[in-house]
Order: C-alpha cells, then sequence, then structure tokens
C-alpha cells in the first residue's frame, strides 16, 4: 500500500476547514487507545444474542466469548472436560455424576452451581437435535451439592459426552439459573456468562459494533488450548466485533489496518490478500463445511424413492466445487457423509457422488415412471457460496433425464418457503441445498439430515423406520467399535434411500493482519490465546 | 399560511395510513417468515411454528394490522424481532450517522452543484459549461456504489488519507468524525450535485433573459451582484423543489452508502430488517422515512416564499 507523507488527520482537518476552530472542535480521545483491542468481522451480522433461541454460526461464536461449556471438543475432535472437573459413570451407565471445578464464577462474582448447570442443559435440550435425543433418555437431573449434579438415564447412552461436548449450533453453554429458565422458544434478556469474556452492553450497538472486554477473574484449565478445550487464556483486554456486511469492505478494511481479522472471505477474494504482506491466511476450521443436497420427500416426484435414487446417481462433486469454491486447495471431494478424516468417515460405493451414471438414473426415471415434472430447483441468490451450487445441479439433473425449473430467490426466501410442505407447483419446493459446519454432522445423531421421523425431520420431511432404528441402536452403543459400525449402516441406509446428498467439502480460510498470532484451530473462531503484537 | 401548515399537516395522516396498510399488507403477503430466520438453518418445523406462535404472526391479518395500529397510537412502535430492543430505541440509535451523512450531503452537493449550475448558465455553451454538463451526466449514470469502491481505492487503499469505512459519533472524536463522513458523502452527493446542477442551470438560464435581468445589467451592476442577488434568487423556486424531491433520492442512496461504508445509519437498518424480514423495524422505519419526505416537501413549500413574495398560501 503506497502512502504519501499526507496524514489522515492533517487531511481531515483541511476538509474540514474553517467550519470549527480546531481546538474547540476536538473532544475525548479515544477512550482505550491503551489497551490491546482486536477487531474482529464475523461472516455476517448478528442481531440475536441468544445461542439457544437461534442456529446461527455468529450467535454461537457470540456464545463462546461469554459462556462455558461442560465439555469441549479438542483438535483431535474429542470431548475433553471444561467446566467439570471429574465426572464418573456407574457399572450400569446410567447414573452420571458431574463435579464442576472450583473457582467458576459468573460475570457478577457469584458462583457457578449445580442448579445452574440442570436448568442450562435443559434448555438447550428443548432446542437442539443432540439435546433432544439426551433428554429422550434423561430420566432425571439432580442437585447433589453446589458443585455437583446427577444425571440418571433410563437406559444407557453412547452419546452423552459429545452431546454436553457438542461444539457447534446449538451449543449445551451453561447460564444462571434464572436466565437458563426462560422458555427456549423466548430470547433471553440477559447477557451475563461465565466465560473467559465480559459483554460490554452499554458500548454495543447492533447493527454496528458488539463489544467485550477480558474477564479478569476468569479461571482458565491448566492444560494448553486445543481445539474448544483447555485453558482459555485470553492475551488481548478487549474484542470488537465490527459488523461489516460488505465482503469487499472487509477486505478494504483489513488492508487498511481498521480491522484485524475477518472470519471467511470469500473465495474470490483471497488472491487479492495473499499479494498483501501485511495479511496472513489462516486455515482455523480444518474441518472445513459441507455442501447438502435436500429433496422433498413428501410431495412428487420424490416421494418416489428410485426417482431421488436417480436425483444422487446424477451428483458430481467436482462440478460443484469447482464452481463456488474454485481453488483445489480449499475443497475436498469425499462421499462420506459424516466427514472425511473423522472417526465416522466412510466412502459411498460404486463411486456415488464423485461419478455420476446418466444412464442408470435414466433408467430409473423410467422404471419409476417418471412423468417428465419439472422439478422446483430453489437457488438461494445472496449467499455468495451457494448461488452456484443450484445451476450446477440443474445441468447434473438435466444429464440425467430430469426437467428442472430453477426458481432464484434471496436465502430468507429459500428458508419460508422450504417450510412448506404443498405441492411444488402450488408454492411448495422439490430440492434446494444448503450447507453445515462439518463438525455439526460428525455422527448419525448430531447430522440433522440423517433424521428420518416425517414431520418431526429437518425440512424434506423424510420417513423411514429401518434408519431410526439404526440411529437409536448407535444412541445407544457405548462400545465405539460397534458405534462405528452403526454409523457405517447409517450412511448405507441414507444412500439407499437416498434421503439427501452431500455434494463435497470446502475450507474457507480466515484473514489476518500478520502482527496477529495464536489463531486457534477450532469449528469457532475462537479469540482466546490470540495475541496482537 | 398558518391555515396551510395546518392543512397540510393534518394531510399527514391520510398519506400515513395509506403507507401503513400498503407496508404490513405488503410484508404479510411477499414471502418470508421471520420465525424461519430466527430458528436457523437447523430448526424443524416444528419449533419455527413455536417461534411464529410466540411472535404472534399465526393471527389473522387484521387482527395483528389492529394490534400494531392500536400499538402505534399509543407511542408504542413494537419490538424488533431479533435485537431484543424496541424499535424506537433502535431508531433512536442509528439516527444519528444517517443525519449526519443526510446533512454533509447536503453541504456538499449544494456548495458545489449551485455554482456549477450558476457558472455553466452563465458561460453557456463554452466548454466550462460542456464540461459540467458532461459530469452531471457522469454523475446521473454512475451507481453510487462504483463512486464508492473507486474513492475508496484511491483515498482510503492507495493514498491512505481517509479510513475505508466506519463511524465515529460527532461528540466522541470530530475530527474521526469528519475524517469518516468525506467519502460518504461525497459518494451520496454526486448523484445529487449532478440533478441540483442541471436544475440551477435551466433555472438560471431562463431568469438571465428576462428583462429585469437586462435593466439590472443596463443600471451597471456587476456581474456576480446579477448572477446572485438577481438571477439565482428568482430561480430558486424550481432549485428548492428538486431539493425537496432530491429527498427521496437522499434516502434511497443512504441505504447503499451506508452499506458500502459500514455506516450504522437507518439505511443498513432497513436493509437488515428486510432481509431478516423483521417486520416492526420495516413498518416503522418506512413510516418514518414517509414523515421526513412529507415534512421536508411542506418546509421547502414554505420556503418558496422567502424567496418569491408572489407566493401566498
Amino acid at each position: 500500500m503506497k502512502k504519501t507523507g499526507i496524514k489522515r488527520r492533517t487531511f481531515g482537518a483541511l476538509t474540514a476547514g474553517a467550519v470549527v476552530a480546531a481546538g474547540g472542535a476536538t473532544t475525548t480521545r479515544k477512550a482505550h487507545a491503551a489497551d490491546k483491542v482486536l477487531k474482529f468481522v464475523q461472516n455476517g451480522n448478528m442481531t440475536i444474542l441468544d445461542p439457544i433461541w437461534t442456529t446461527a454460526y455468529v450467535t454461537r461464536t457470540h456464545g463462546y466469548f461469554i459462556y462455558d461449556t461442560l465439555f469441549s471438543m479438542d483438535a483431535n475432535n474429542e470431548v475433553k472436560p471444561q467446566m467439570v472437573d471429574k465426572y464418573e459413570v456407574s457399572a450400569d451407565k446410567t447414573l452420571w455424576t458431574f463435579t464442576l471445578r472450583d473457582g467458576l464464577e459468573w460475570h457478577d462474582g457469584t458462583p457457578v452451581t449445580s442448579e445452574d448447570c440442570i436448568p442450562s442443559i435443559q434448555r438447550w435440550g428443548k432446542r437442539d437435535p443432540m439435546g433432544l435425543k439426551l433428554m429422550d433418555f434423561v430420566a432425571e437431573f439432580k442437585a447433589i451439592d453446589a458443585k455437583t449434579f446427577t444425571m440418571k438415564l433410563k437406559e444407557p447412552y453412547g452419546l452423552v459426552l459429545e452431546s454436553l461436548g457438542k461444539p457447534s449450533s446449538n451449543v449445551p453453554f451453561m447460564m444462571p439459573k434464572k436466565v437458563a429458565e426462560t422458555d427456549a422458544f423466548k430470547q433471553i434478556d440477559s447477557q451475563m456468562g461465565s466465560g473467559p469474556f465480559i459483554y460490554v452492553n452499554a458500548e454495543s450497538k447492533p447493527g454496528e459494533k458488539h463489544v467485550y472486554v477480558k474477564n479478569a477473574k476468569y479461571k482458565p484449565r491448566a492444560e494448553a488450548p486445543s481445539g474448544l478445550s483447555g485453558g482459555k487464556v485470553v492475551k488481548v483486554d478487549r474484542v470488537e466485533i465490527i459488523e461489516m456486511p460488505d465482503p469487499q469492505q472487509q477486505v478494504n478494511a483489513i488492508i487498511a489496518g481498521e480491522i484485524d481479522l475477518i472470519e471467511q472471505p470469500p473465495h474470490d477474494l483471497i488472491p487479492v490478500m495473499k499479494k498483501e504482506k501485511s495479511l496472513q491466511m489462516v486455515d482455523w476450521n480444518p474441518l472445513g463445511q459441507q455442501f447438502v443436497y435436500r429433496m422433498n420427500h413428501v410431495v412428487p416426484p420424490f416421494n418416489n424413492p428410485k426417482i431421488r435414487q436417480a436425483a444422487l446417481l446424477c451428483i458430481e462433486q467436482e462440478e460443484y466445487l469447482k464452481a463456488t469454491v474454485g481453488e483445489p486447495q480449499y475443497y475436498k471431494v469425499s462421499s462420506a457423509a459424516f466427514i472425511a478424516g473423522t472417526p465416522n468417515a466412510f466412502e459411498a460405493p460404486d463411486g456415488l457422488f464423485i461419478k455420476p451414471n446418466y444412464e442408470k438414473a435414466k433408467a430409473l426415471l423410467k422404471e419409476a415412471g417418471y412423468d417428465g415434472t419439472p422439478i422446483v430447483l430453489m437457488q438461494s441468490t445472496t449467499l455468495p457460496v451457494l448461488t452456484n451450487m443450484a445451476p450446477v445441479t440443474k445441468s447434473q439433473l438435466e444429464k440425467g433425464g430430469f426437467k428442472v425449473d430453477m426458481q432464484s430467490m434471496d436465502w430468507q426466501t429459500v428458508v419460508t418457503r422450504r417450510t412448506k410442505k404443498e405441492p411444488a407447483n402450488q408454492g411448495g419446493w422439490n430440492l434446494f441445498h444448503t450447507f453445515t459446519v462439518a463438525a455439526d454432522i460428525l455422527n448419525p445423531i448430531s447430522n440433522s439430515y440423517m433424521v428420518a421421523l416425517g414431520e418431526k425431520s429437518w425440512f424434506g420431511w423424510p420417513t423411514d423406520p429401518e434408519i431410526e432404528k439404526l440411529r437409536d441402536s448407535y444412541a445407544k452403543e457405548t462400545d465405539p467399535a460397534k458405534a462405528k459400525k452403526l454409523a457405517e449402516a447409517v450412511q448405507n441406509r441414507a444412500i439407499e434411500t437416498a434421503q439427501y446428498g452431500w455434494v463435497g467439502q470446502w475450507y474457507g480460510p480466515g484473514a489476518a493482519r500478520t502482527a496477529i498470532k495464536g489463531w486457534l484451530k477450532a469449528p469457532v473462531p475462537v479469540m482466546w490465546n490470540i495475541e496482537k503484537a | 399560511m398558518l391555515d396551510f401548515i395546518a392543512r397540510r399537516l393534518i394531510a399527514i395522516v391520510p398519506v400515513l395510513g395509506v403507507v401503513a396498510v400498503f407496508v404490513f399488507l405488503m410484508l404479510r403477503l411477499t414471502p418470508g417468515d421471520p420465525a424461519a430466520v430466527i430458528a436457523g438453518d437447523n430448526a424443524t418445523s416444528d419449533q419455527i411454528a413455536m417461534i411464529r406462535e410466540k411472535l404472534g404472526l399465526t393471527l389473522p391479518i387484521w387482527q395483528q394490522f389492529g394490534i400494531w395500529m392500536g400499538d402505534i397510537l399509543q407511542g408504542n412502535f413494537g419490538e424488533s424481532y431479533f435485537f431484543k430492543k424496541t424499535v424506537a430505541e433502535l431508531i433512536a440509535q442509528r439516527i444519528e450517522p444517517t443525519l449526519a451523512l443526510a446533512v454533509c450531503t447536503l453541504v456538499v452537493a449544494l456548495s458545489a452543484a449551485i455554482p456549477l449550475g450558476v457558472i455553466a448558465a452563465y458561460k453557456q455553451g463554452s466548454i466550462l459549461d460542456r464540461f459540467v454538463m458532461g459530469l452531471s451526466v457522469l454523475g446521473f449514470s454512475v451507481p453510487s456504489f462504483v463512486i464508492g469502491y473507486c474513492l475508496i481505492y484511491v483515498f482510503a487503499i492507495e493514498l491512505g488519507w481517509l479510513p475505508v469505512q466506519g463511524y465515529i459519533r460527532i461528540g466522541v472524536d470530530f475530527w474521526g468524525f469528519l475524517e469518516r463522513m468525506v467519502l460518504p458523502s461525497t459518494t451520496l452527493g454526486v448523484i445529487y450535485i449532478a440533478l441540483v446542477a442541471r436544475i440551477t442551470r435551466a433555472s438560471v438560464l431562463e431568469v438571465l433573459n428576462e428583462d429585469y435581468i437586462r435593466t439590472a445589467r443596463a443600471k451597471g451592476l456587476s456581474n456576480r451582484v446579477v448572477l446572485m442577488r438577481h438571477a439565482l434568487r428568482n430561480a430558486a423556486v424550481p432549485i428548492l423543489t428538486v431539493i425537496g424531491i432530491g429527498i427521496a433520492l437522499l434516502m434511497g442512496g443512504a441505504v447503499v452508502t451506508e452499506s458500502v461504508f459500514g455506516l450504522p445509519g437507518l439505511g443498513r437498518l432497513t436493509v437488515e430488517a428486510v432481509l431478516s424480514r423483521d417486520f416492526p423495524t420495516i413498518q416503522t422505519v418506512i413510516l418514518l422515512f414517509s414523515v421526513v419526505y412529507v415534512v421536508v416537501n411542506l418546509l421547502i413549500d414554505i420556503s418558496y416564499t422567502l424567496f418569491d413574495p408572489r407566493i401566498r398560501y
């Protein structure tokens, strides 16, 4: 960046001219000039501050600033105690006893107790898919003393720790009892947590910035930080989340040194940033994201499993990834539903999702009696990473013998219209795309696209008692080797019934000024451990 | 005059009534469900239905409208579905940047457009006239976000003279405030300069052919006095009209300019509210914009009497 000798302030003064006398007009100096302030731009505006009320990722990230969790996932995707000091499981695996570690305090200085944790888990358990599943097994919670509580299960459940250490939306954050008792379908009023940062309500202005200061009383764990677990040591005084919706402006601002970090700049702007010596690209989320291909099971023609299977046979992941992400270093072709490189990763048979088989798709359509009714494909045009998905789908399905009616709309219209169960030609839909953080879909329970409970399933409403039986068995299985086999069976069953499609993994690095060190690798952009030179 | 003002103020009520009905129905009848937006991507249909019910969106439309109007008549503009704040609080937080942008834009635009228009009229047919009119066409033709990005690239990225984005409240740091207003107000001002310069030129040209201008010149008055005291003053009415009409342009432009420059004003609030289907916020902001538009045009009508004593209400 070229700089001239004219300073900004001088230019500002010249611009102001004689409007105001310099001495009289100068007001207070920047209040936090001496503090180490980290300015961070998230991937979207944060309007909601309740990470249980919404699954929005920006709100989840806010949750990690101010709340703490009983357990957390480390960099190796293993669940480790966080607020919990120790836990025990009874021999019959139905009674779990948790003891909180010493020194946990809410931001107002009152101690965190069992009485706070129980309603926090219960509120989360009314909203989150893993929480709902866990609650199916819970007979009762009981506070033994201020630091110890028990969770009595009706029968053994294999995912207790995975549930309580769930890394992404919705995260089981611990909140004070009074806050946690808020109706799970209403937004909370308080921003008091026990996490490493304190939310400064007075300085935060939604739409402008959200301000957090270091929680000086926070007692980090002794272990080194790893993923979302370990010692959450805050190395700056203050973090400001700057609301900046325009990606081009984010890049301009980080080049100009006005912000320090961008969560995930669009792929097409990465080459611009790589040329800047003052910037570095940080691969903070090594698990990445996965694109999802969701069909509507309750209206024709995808209410016919053979037609769904024909659609999946048309998928060629690399075409999607090239169209949306571009550079191969930022994507991975993989037919594993539960994310390549993780314990439940299994490649699909016969090159499904990798190599299309249009002839077989056409044969299946003929067999199924497809009458040529156009597939209503909803294209989101406002989320850049999704915009190019639908045209690829249209092209692939047409090669396989489908007729496609691609309808463009903003993302909010997609999320509204996908709730409709009417036939596609009466305001409903047949197919749309979304994406999910990989950490959300690492097993058959947390992966909400695998739920096949009809009305209670995610949009598309598949019904399949067989896959539900497998998911239940997986949930109850406490032997990791057997659980792994069940996960594979779930994936195979989802392929057999063409429940949904997964169309590739992709990675979006963050951008940081070179003065920034210590951005941790985790599924969530966390601000502890970060140093600013 | 007082009668006129009273009549015009009373006329605002039905205008706002029509705007209220139109906005309310438009939001309810177009696709978009705030409950689905709130719930997020992982929510199920049941969860969305629960949120919809809590927000009162399952009530019949006429009942929702009645509740909203009843609240407005009591001075309650409702609570944002998202921000957990009343809409009045949100507007109070966001109004300063928009007002600042509007005032700075008017200052920049009028201080450039009126002299340019007058000079172009005085030098009609000259290179200067053609240059000013060419610039004016350019100002109309180039979208404001393109102008914004160009200015940012030159003055913020390459020269490093001004900040790329952001807003500092005037009471916190005056110079910081000014620094951050230069590029947005210039960006938004360009189209306004184009509009006002053209109309100024046309109006002044018309006046310059009048007999009283010839008389003033024959009396030996200097060009400056003839232009500023006689020509411009008599050409003021159409210019003021365009400035009034341009307020709508200014409000529309603020939506884009605030987004480009990261100004947390009402324009960006509108965009955010529309994208997230925050009905109470959209409804109130549009009502507010309507009030501003009507009131500004009323003030413009009143100001005619200052420039042209023949106008009486």
